[in-house]
């Protein structure tokens, strides 16, 4: 392996950190579309070379770009992002019936298997696919068209849909997760969706058992062990082991169990990373001190790490899609936050280092390791 | 030849420096020169208008001869000194945001 490339999306613009293996030295390149909101950038598992970007802007909209050589030149691609059929209506704050309406791609997530294949995420919550490198967007309309799509509502941040799994084992397995309707399982790429949420608890609404209506903020999977599913809800960090047929929570020894990323160790699925938040309001640290917390039994029983990071006065936050690990032999995760540092562990979280500490709030942190 | 003023943001995007030149036969009016923009640079298709709705998107605006057109339906004739290349059509970003 010769290094590894951190691309990270920003309120302000995307930069990319490289690095070698040793992940001692870093070349921070950037802003790459500077002044725009980079809700996420990611790159193909089996063309690295190959990336994508979500720019957007209150002022201009949508964008997607592609680079096809590593984020050094970027290519303006397809951004007509269309509802397919009768749009309908959700649910809006006030309990009212509001058509959906495209706001942004909140995630990209690259085909396992084709560099020119790539899902997105939006909000309003809807899913599209794109087998042409971005250039064409089509809606898979089944997920939107749920038949209990009209009884979701949005986030605090917005009905998105912020969290897309490609099953590396069954190719027709998705999972998917929107704020604040939930967890969705496909088992026929999309064709179909059914809501996996049964263990969930959810004081927010008033029916806990709630088929949807829970607000899901993160979902992570180890790619040996498909079927077990790890999750940072808005309050309590949950498991499954059978794709999402039952959660169990595991918040266990954690300071709080709010928290936005989640994250597993490379080579040990049984390891996990949260960032504890305080909430309901706050969304900082709980007593201003920036803590990674472990677990190597696979939830409830959590470590935290701290070598490296403010322990005083620290009160930033660490958005859903702002944590990664990278597949190195030694496992190296990175994760950046509202106040703009971009963190990394070169040793599976024993000890953390600052790659940046003054970018714009960090909005996305993906790692490629490159060959 | 009608000159275009665009955003900062939307020259980077078009990868263009300094005003737009448009040959556009009459009657020239803002749709006609949007679809023109979009046709030579289709990077811009949805940035300022809704690529569903066809409206201006709600933070951008369109001044002419110290007139804010921004409001005006989208088929109405552009001033004759826009038509006749005196003056620019000025797409800009509004103040909002931070």
């Amino acid at each position: 392996m010769t290094g590894v490339r951190v691309l990270v999306g920003t309120k302000k613009g995307a930069f990319t950190l490289t690095s070698d293996g040793k992940r001692g030295d870093w070349t921070v390149d950037g802003p790459h579309f500077g002044g725009w909101e980079i809700y996420h950038i990611n790159g193909s598992k089996v063309d690295p070379n190959r990336i994508y970007a979500s720019q957007s802007s209150g002022w201009f909209g949508q964008v997607i770009q592609r680079s096809d050589d590593g984020g050094k030149t970027w290519t303006t691609a397809g951004n007509d992002f269309a509802y397919q059929g009768e749009v309908g209506d959700h649910l809006w704050y006030d309990g009212t019936p509001r058509p959906w309406e495209f706001k942004r791609i909140w995630h990209l997530e690259p085909s396992l298997d084709d560099p020119d294949t790539v899902y997105a995420g939006a909000e309003d919550a809807a899913f599209y696919i794109s087998r042409d490198a971005g250039q064409s967007w089509k809606e898979l309309t089944a997920l939107r068209q749920h038949k209990t799509g009209p009884s979701w509502q949005p986030g605090a941040g917005g009905m998105c849909l912020h969290t897309i799994i490609l099953d590396p084992v069954n190719k027709d397995r998705i999972f998917i997760a929107i704020s604040a309707a939930g967890a969705f399982r496909s088992d026929d790429g999309g064709e179909s969706w059914l809501p996996i949420n049964k263990g969930l608890r959810s004081g927010e609404i008033p029916d806990e058992d709630s088929e949807v209506g829970h607000c899901v903020h993160r979902i992570a999977q180890h790619p040996t062990r498909p079927d077990t599913l790890f999750m940072q809800k808005h309050w309590h960090v949950m498991r499954t082991d059978d794709a999402g047929e039952q959660w169990t929570k595991v918040s266990g020894n954690l300071p709080s169990d709010f928290g936005f990323p989640i994250a597993v160790h490379a080579h040990e699925p049984e390891t996990v990373y949260v960032i504890p938040i305080k909430s309901d309001s706050e969304h900082y640290p709980p007593e201003g001190k920036l803590r990674v917390y472990r677990s190597r039994t696979g939830g409830n029983e959590w470590e935290p790490l701290t070598k490296g990071l403010p322990q005083s006065d620290c009160y930033v936050n660490i958005y859903r899609d702002a944590m990664a690990v990278d597949t190195l032999e030694e496992c190296g995760l990175y994760f950046g936050t509202t106040g703009g540092q971009v963190y990394h562990s070169a040793d599976g979280g024993d000890s953390w280092t600052p790659i940046v500490r003054d970018l714009p709030g960090v909005l996305s942190v993906e790692v490629q390791v490159l060959p | 030849m009608i000159r275009v003023v665009l955003p900062a943001h939307l020259k980077n995007l078009a990868k263009v420096t300094g005003e737009l030149q448009l040959d556009l036969a009459e009657p020239v009016t803002r749709d006609a020169v949007l679809d023109a923009i979009e046709a030579r640079y289709p990077m811009l298709r949805g940035t300022i208008r809704d690529r569903q709705s066809g409206k201006r998107r709600a933070f951008i605006r369109f001044y002419a001869c110290e007139e804010d057109l921004s409001n005006d339906p989208p088929d109405t004739p552009l001033p004759k000194r826009v038509v006749e290349g005196d003056e620019p059509f000025i797409i800009l970003g509004a103040m909002a945001g931070g």
